[in-house]
Formats: C-alpha cells, sequence, structure tokens
C-alpha cells in the first residue's frame, strides 16, 4: 500500500498524541485509563464534526445499518483511505466492523511483538466512530479488539432508549 | 428575498436567526418553530412514501397568506428554515434549494472552527457574513 505524505502526517500525529498521553501516566495522578479515554474523547469530537462535513452531499439515511454502512464506506475511507472489509450485524443493535489491515498497523511488525501495544492505538479510532454514529443520530458503545496485527475489529453496541 | 434564516438544533433549540430589518421578528420566529412539527412529520420513517427521493432539501412546508417557508434538514438533524415572502413568485424551486445548500455549507464550516461547541448558538462573523451573502442574492 502506498502511502501520500499528507496521509503520513495524520499518522505521525496521531502516534505523537498516543505516546504523550501514555507518556504521562508515568507520573502517580493520571492512569492508564485517563490516558485511554482522553484519546476516545479526541476522537468522539473529532468523529461529531467529521460527520457533519462528511453527510453534507448524501441522501437521508434510511435505517441504523444504512448509517452504520455509511459510516464503513465513507468514514473509514475519509480516515484511513479504505473500507471497513466486513460488516456484520446480529440486527438487534450489534455490529461488529473487520478490518483486515488497520492503517494505524499497517506500518508494525507482523509478529506478536507489540500486540500488548496496539490497543492504545485504537482508543482514538473507537471514538471517531462512537463520534460519528452519535451525530448521526445513534448512540452506541465501540470496543475495538486486535487478535493479529494487522488486522482488528470494532464492536458497535447500539444504545436504545 | 428571503424574509427570515433559522437554524435549529439537533433538539429543536434555535441556534442561529436571521429576520430581515424591519419585519417583525416574533412572528417569524414563531413560524419557523411551527415548522418544525412539518418537518418531522415529513422525515419520520412511518408515513415516508415510497418515491420518496430522501433529499435533504425537503421543498416547500407551508403557505400562509403572507409567507412560504421551505425546510431542510440535515443527516446531523440541524433544521433549516428559509421564509419567503408569499408575493415573491421571481423565486423558484432550484433558488430555494441552492439557498439551504449555500447555508448548510456555511453551517459545516462553522461547525469545524475548534471553539464552537456543538448545540450552541452559532455566534461567528463568518457564518453571519455568509448569511448576508446568501440573502443579498449574490
Amino acid at each position: 500500500m502506498t502511502k501520500l505524505a499528507e496521509d503520513v502526517i495524520f499518522d505521525f500525529l496521531h502516534m505523537e498524541a498516543v505516546k504523550y498521553m501514555y507518556d504521562q501516566c508515568s507520573n502517580e495522578k493520571h492512569s492508564e485509563d485517563d490516558a485511554t479515554s482522553k484519546l476516545e474523547h479526541m476522537g468522539y469530537s473529532t468523529g461529531y464534526r467529521l460527520a457533519d462535513r462528511l453527510s453534507r452531499e448524501s441522501l437521508r439515511f434510511n435505517d441504523e445499518l444504512d448509517l452504520l454502512k455509511y459510516v464503513c464506506k465513507v468514514v473509514w475511507s475519509a480516515v484511513y483511505r479504505k473500507e471497513v472489509d466486513n460488516l456484520r450485524t446480529n440486527h438487534q443493535g450489534f455490529y461488529v466492523l473487520h478490518d483486515n489491515a488497520f492503517r494505524f498497523f499497517t506500518s508494525m511488525s507482523r509478529s506478536k511483538q507489540y500486540l500488548e501495544q496496539a490497543p492504545k492505538y485504537l482508543a482514538l479510532p473507537c471514538g471517531v466512530v462512537r463520534g460519528a454514529l452519535a451525530n448521526l443520530g445513534v448512540q452506541c458503545v465501540v470496543t475495538a479488539e486486535v487478535t493479529t496485527l494487522p488486522a482488528c475489529k470494532f464492536q458497535v453496541q447500539v444504545q436504545r432508549a | 428575498m428571503a424574509v427570515s434564516i433559522a437554524v435549529i438544533g439537533k433538539d429543536n433549540a434555535p441556534l442561529y436567526m436571521w429576520v430581515a430589518p424591519g419585519r417583525d421578528e416574533l412572528n417569524l420566529q414563531f413560524l419557523s418553530h411551527t415548522a418544525l412539527d412539518i418537518i418531522q412529520e415529513k422525515v419520520s420513517p412511518a408515513n415516508r412514501a415510497p418515491t420518496d427521493s430522501r433529499e435533504l432539501y425537503l421543498g416547500l412546508l407551508y403557505a400562509s397568506e403572507e409567507y412560504k417557508i421551505f425546510g431542510y434538514m440535515t443527516n446531523t438533524k440541524i433544521k433549516l428554515v428559509i421564509i419567503t415572502d408569499a408575493s415573491n413568485t421571481t423565486l423558484r424551486d432550484n433558488e430555494i434549494r441552492m439557498m439551504f445548500r449555500r447555508l448548510h455549507n456555511a453551517y459545516t464550516s462553522a461547525v469545524c472552527n475548534p471553539f464552537y461547541s456543538p448545540g450552541d448558538p452559532l455566534i461567528s462573523k463568518k457564518f453571519e457574513a455568509s448569511v448576508g451573502a446568501l440573502v443579498s442574492g449574490n
């Protein structure tokens, strides 16, 4: 996969954001959970604003599945330059998004060496998904999981009122 | 051209309101908020016609003796309402559509301002300038 120079800037910025947040955990006042939730919040506001802009040209969405498909296609292409590889649902408000070559992991070694570190790089992406969906009208909880690099999956659990 | 332009948020709180000078502001504010019910009705999936184009522009919501009220709802549930004089026959549907489009663009640019938190009233000179350009017709 070739990367354009402008894409790399986002990668670097994200790397630094993650590094900065987790470096602060070294003193007692901050725990790793704080860093994760801060990054998630950054992602949330990014996704929230992004949704307003990206959905400008699209038609009104039919239903929730339509919306999730939209996030898989448009939001993913805008942020990660590719689409989600596989979207699964149980049709009861639970969705799983598989990405076989997640952008932030493509430059990491494919061995087990960094597997422990990898989830740090998923906090912000989770927030982006949650923020975009929240602005488009779906309140949800997003969690991510990684078993083998560079693949990962995002689980979206929709919160019904 | 337009007599009033309103931007109304997700939870139906007014974000921005512009009224042409010399008009009855209270009445126009009332009219644009009355329009919300019709917008709600138009976009609700229950009574959507199969031929519905799912366009963001909702067309003429209703016309009174004095005014015509047009509506638009973004995918993020932000409602835009434009009110024109009923006597104004020069404005065509397509022009209204273009006005909404430009208003929507101005809104999305305003949201990208890092100092604006979504859901707050829009206080932005840039946004006001775009609305000004819109209503003066250039």
